[in-house]
């Protein structure tokens, strides 16, 4: 049952993870848009999720281990491993920086709504589960 | 690459970089003010200083926040007037002034309070976010 539980929310718990480490490097962008050579980072977030996902099908990377029948097959999570990449400038500038402000200020407001989104969809799920609980 | 895991890093991130823009500003406040210095407490004119910034990631980290690597002193020659008046003027009656750009430093304080703001921003849309993630499930 406890199983069953964390199995429907582990999809929200593994995009709210990547979201807050896309929200942390975008927030590194916009802290270095003035540092000499600084090169702006991203990574694809639905690359970055599937791969979490099929991590997490597979049982993961780091099972418990269980010596009795009736141990429940626990996972290691919570680890964000997305691959970062760098982000091709527009414009570049004499510096050597590939930050470019706009860019990255939609980027950061595109992410924050997609995190209060999901935030939102989680919200409703608990909820959800809360109101077959109490019936 | 390994990504931190807590929102808390966009606060050090932020304020990391919200503490380098200020120090930048306090560096062209001090450009500004002695625009028109003819010499320091050494006898020097007073040459213009520019802050160098650099990344600061923590170990085995790919991103990081902001530091100030070293302030540099502005190489470019110094501004002569003409002035036998003045007791500092040499035999020809020039006096070395400091070699501070006016219009560059104005640019660099625009630019410095520009991206001071953008780092506010972040640190508020993370708060907001964080403040949002507490209440999940009410």
């Amino acid at each position: 049952m406890i199983d069953k539980l964390d199995s429907t929310l582990r999809f929200h718990q593994l995009a709210l993870n990547l979201r807050a480490a896309r929200q942390e490097v975008l927030a590194t962008n916009i802290a270095h848009a003035d540092t000499p050579n600084f090169k702006a980072r991203d990574f694809d977030f639905n690359t970055a999720l599937t791969q979490a996902v099929e991590r997490g099908r597979q049982s993961g990377s780091l099972p418990m281990a269980g010596t009795s029948s009736g141990h429940l097959p626990g996972v290691a999570g919570g680890g964000v491993d997305a691959e970062l990449l760098y982000r091709a400038p527009a414009q570049s500038s004499v510096d050597g920086n590939t930050v470019e402000m706009d860019v990255e200020r939609v980027n950061f407001a595109d992410n924050a709504m997609r995190y209060e989104a999901n935030l939102a969809v989680l919200g409703s799920k608990i909820k959800t589960l809360l109101t077959a609980v109490q019936q | 690459m390994p990504v931190s895991n807590s929102s808390l890093g966009i606060f050090d991130i932020a304020g990391s970089a919200m503490t380098a823009q200020s120090q930048r500003m306090n560096v062209t406040a001090s450009n500004l003010a002695n625009a028109d210095s003819v010499a320091g407490p050494d006898g020097q004119p007073y040459r213009a200083r520019q802050v160098v910034f650099e990344m600061a990631p923590a170990p085995g980290q790919a991103i990081g926040g902001v530091k100030v690597a070293r302030v540099v002193e502005d190489s470019s020659p110094l501004h002569m007037v003409h002035d036998p008046k003045n007791p500092l003027a040499n035999a020809d009656g020039y006096v070395a002034q400091s070699n501070v750009n006016v219009v560059e430093e104005m640019v660099n304080m625009i630019s410095a309070s520009r991206s001071y703001q953008a780092n506010v921003e972040v640190l508020n849309t993370a708060k907001t976010l964080m403040l949002k993630t507490l209440t999940v499930g009410q």
